[in-house]
């Protein structure tokens, strides 16, 4: 009996671990820092986490589909860029729909390659990371860009704004994570990304298009790099070339905290906004405690080994178990 | 060695996973040198006892003793050490190594500064391959061995250790007759050596014809054992499952309709070579043969996974090209694959889920999938093929082997198909279910579907079937009807008597 329950107290601790993992951590930020749970802090820490959210929404979809993508960073580089130049070209209005479509042609392009040809989508996607950085540069001549009439815009809003009060960038976030939550949990397509990526072969002998449904997958990440582009360049309404740099590891760590598993098949819309919240909160946390931010990639590579690691161990119902 | 003496005893052991008690007090011991049989229906709790043993799993409750000493076993390495050898019953190869390090995975020969002893490696590896008559050698990647010799593979690595007791769980449902041969042959020496063999199959033949004792479960519980002497299948059968079965040849007949699906000389490079045949609709056409006789590379190219080098294809007469599977559900054509695991489930999907799949698109409730329809299809088809499940909610990795092959009977029959292909479609599922699988097949037919059934077991062909197409390396040699079928006249067709060969 005595070992029943302590296997049973061993599997909600693997299960749950990150959650419980989050609350001490909590708990010890706020006893350190009171600051830290006020509504002004919690606000701050959700509207910076929205435009790493909103991207780690789409790469959901990818990473269970089973495959990768490290393109995003440096792709959001480039929907801000063009959305920014744009913007003194052709006026808000067509700038946005503009940079969605050049966004999305990208992503498709790597669908293609990734779908279609079956090339890896590491391979696709690191080398995407710089390509698109390589374009990036060619478009912006590698000077930075800057919106001219700053204040007579109303493109500032998706940034800056507030409606009811709430940031805009948190209710995109909020309003996009529903409607993809759905689109994952509720529709035909969404159970078809968790087919292929869980078994491939029986996905194809189920009569499930794979190459449409991976293509699809790296079509909607693609929308959503551009809604985070919309969001980072309103915010600021001028920007360096290299403004995602670094931030495909960040969102990848948010949604394997999320518990969305590499190999494909498996996570969430939901775990993954859990996820992105942690890192957020993580991050802020450290802030507060007066650490500079380049800790924070310390951290964030740390967080990703405890994750995997807790992944792991629910799976093999222990915590230590070397590959023997 | 005193006789009295088990091996191996199990005392009272519990197992229970969330909604299901898999072991509900079951006692169970093996002497040296006998083949204990281990029954059950599909779910009886019989691969979670044998995973209790082989310390995959920690039980709730019980013992376990060898010889005279209580043993715990921590984990499955430890099982080894202790001389426990487990044959799975879900193959668990390495696919990208060699054969050789696939048996002595974890325990290769070394020589100096840790370097593997290749040449030790091969040559021991080679050795026991020879002992199982076996057409690969040692450095054959797993991943190019069919299923049936990558079973070899697995069975290979139990002759490896000195091993005291060696459970083999269902290690034919994927041999051909020639293979069983050479496994009963390795299983009767570990026999005269005093290892204790404790053997699961749901083919009655078998049971009867190695073992010295069969022990029973039901849900879970202990049945009883007896010896194999002194009784019966029929015996057997009522222990398992409170009844007994009918298990004659097919005798009746239904009006048959049009032709539904016709092949004429129809190749595919080397795997098979100008085919033709065709299926009525209310008709029910077995194709026997051995492995390798390009019966699943047919099937195959019928669902759009392969493109025939030559020849037609008409569905209800009309000559279609068939590009992929989708097109192949599309024009009403299903397809039971031979390998459930591979290309039947997804694993980590639930049971409702994984049914549905194929026809997920159609089952719409405005944007959303239907999932109230979703489950009365899921329900319909669990009570239809009995699978024991705590619900749909259930991943289909959780279920016992047998019920998750009725999980990918019931998604093809959902589709309502015209033609309907099933590869092996009772591997691995327990005598009751198996003939109600036969009968449903037969009732199917009834109804106006047009059956196709590759089977590499004779009394299961020579049950379901109207007609039984006999193929030898991807020709087909005779065509049977079932009036003039015999057990000898089909062996010869399948063995290519035309060039002289017998298996
Ligand atoms: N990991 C698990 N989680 C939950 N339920 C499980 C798990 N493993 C087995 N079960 C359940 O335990 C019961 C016994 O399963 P088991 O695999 O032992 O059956 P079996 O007798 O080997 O059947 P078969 O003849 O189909 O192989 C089944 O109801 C199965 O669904
Ligand atoms: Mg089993």
């Amino acid at each position: 009996m005595a070992t029943l329950t302590k296997q049973q107290i061993g599997s909600v601790l693997a299960k749950q671990g990150i959650l419980i993992a989050f609350a001490v951590f909590i708990v010890a930020f706020t006893v350190a820092n009171p600051k830290f749970l006020s509504v002004d802090n919690v606000f701050s820490v959700v509207r910076s986490s929205a435009i790493l959210g909103v991207m780690a929404l789409g790469v959901t979809f990818v990473v269970i589909s089973g495959n990768l993508d490290l393109s995003v960073g440096s792709m959001m580089s480039f929907s801000t860029i063009v959305v920014l130049d744009l913007h003194d070209q052709i006026g808000p209005l067509l700038a946005i729909p503009a940079m969605f479509a050049m966004t999305m042609c990208l992503g498709a392009f790597i669908g293609f390659l990734v779908g279609y040809l079956r090339l890896n989508s590491l391979i696709v996607t690191l080398g995407m990371l710089s390509a698109i950085h390589g374009l990036t540069l060619t478009y912006s001549g590698g000077q930075n860009m800057d919106i001219a009439d700053k204040e007579g815009t109303w493109f500032s809003v998706f940034g800056q704004g507030t409606a009811l009060g709430i940031p805009v960038p948190i209710v995109i976030f909020a309003g996009l994570a529903a409607l993809l939550g759905i689109v994952l949990a509720k529709t035909a397509f969404g159970r078809k990304v968790y087919a292929v990526g869980g078994n491939g072969t029986a996905a194809t002998f189920s009569g499930i298009k794979r190459a449409r449904t991976v293509f699809t997958c790296y079509v909607i990440s693609a929308a959503c790099v551009a809604t985070a582009g919309l969001i980072q360049a309103s915010r600021s309404l001028g920007s360096q070339n290299t403004v995602g740099q670094g931030l495909e590891l960040e969102v990848l760590a948010a949604v394997i905290l999320g518990g969305a598993s590499l190999l494909g098949g498996a996570g969430t819309i939901f775990k993954t906004v859990i996820g992105v919240l942690i890192l957020g909160f993580i991050q802020n946390g450290l802030l507060l405690m007066g650490l500079q931010f380049y800790v924070q990639f310390v951290v964030t590579w740390v967080i990703i080994i405890l994750a995997v690691w807790l992944d792991i161990a629910a799976k093999r119902g222990k915590l230590w178990s070397p590959i023997a | 060695m005193t006789d009295a003496k088990p091996v191996l005893h199990l005392d009272d052991i519990v197992k229970t996973f969330p909604g299901v008690r898999a072991l509900d007090g079951v006692s169970f011991s093996v002497m040296p040198g006998e083949v204990h049989a281990l029954m059950g229906e599909n779910g009886a709790g019989k691969s979670t006892l044998m995973k209790v043993l082989g310390g995959i799993y920690q039980p709730d409750g019980g013992a376990i003793y060898m010889g005279n000493d209580k043993v715990v076993m921590a984990g499955p390495l430890e099982a080894k050490a202790k001389g426990i050898v487990f044959i799975h019953q879900e193959l668990s190869l390495a696919e990208e190594l060699s054969v050789a390090e696939n048996i002595y995975l974890g325990e290769l020969p070394r020589k100096r500064f840790g370097r593997v002893d290749w040449a030790t490696l091969t040559e021991r590896t080679d050795a026991i391959l020879k002992k199982l008559n076996v057409g690969f050698d040692a450095k054959t990647r797993v991943g190019d061995l069919s299923i049936a010799n990558q079973q070899m593979v697995e069975i290979a690595r139990a002759l490896t250790v000195d091993a005291k007791a060696v459970i083999f769980d269902e290690p034919t449902a994927s041999l051909t007759d020639a293979e069983k041969v050479v496994l009963f042959d390795v299983i009767s020496d570990l026999k005269s050596e005093g290892v204790g063999i404790i053997y699961i199959s749901h083919r009655m033949e078998e049971i009867f014809k190695i073992t010295d004792r069969i022990s029973i479960l039901r849900d879970g519980q202990y049945q009883g054992t007896v010896a194999t002497a002194d009784t019966d299948e029929e015996a057997v059968t009522q222990m398992m499952i409170g009844r007994t079965l009918d298990l004659s040849r097919n005798t009746s007949h239904h009006e048959l309709g049009d032709v539904a699906l016709e092949v004429r000389g129809l190749s595919c490079g080397k795997l098979y070579k100008d085919v033709s045949f065709e299926v009525r609709r209310g008709e029910v056409v077995g194709f026997y043969g051995l492995v390798g006789a390009g019966r699943t590379e047919i099937a195959e190219t019928l669902f759009g996974l392969r493109d025939p080098s030559a020849g037609k294809i008409l569905l209800d007469g009309e000559e279609v090209r068939i590009a992929s599977p989708a097109d192949a559900i599309a024009r009403g054509i299903s397809l039971v694959p031979e390998d459930r695991k591979g290309q039947g489930l997804v694993l980590g999907m639930n049971c409702r889920d994984n049914m549905t799949l194929p026809q997920v698109d159609d089952l719409k409730a405005g944007p959303f999938v239907a999932e109230g329809a979703e489950i009365a299809i899921f329900d319909q088809y669990r009570d239809r093929l009995d699978i024991r499940t705590p619900g749909w909610k259930q991943q289909v990795g959780n279920l016992s082997g047998g019920n998750q092959q009725k999980i990918v009977i019931g998604k093809w029959l959902s589709m309502h198909p015209n033609v309907l292909i099933v590869d092996e479609p009772t591997r691995g599922i327990d005598v009751g279910s198996k003939s109600e699988i036969h009968k449903l097949l037969r009732e199917l037919a009834a109804q106006g579907y047009a059956v196709m059934v590759i089977s590499s077991e004779m009394p299961e062909v020579l049950h379901v079937s109207d007609r039984i197409v006999a193929m030898y390396s991807g020709q087909i040699m005779r065509t049977f009807t079932s009036e003039e079928v015999t057990e000898d006249n089909l062996i010869q067709a399948i063995s290519g008597i035309k060039s002289g060969q017998a298996a």
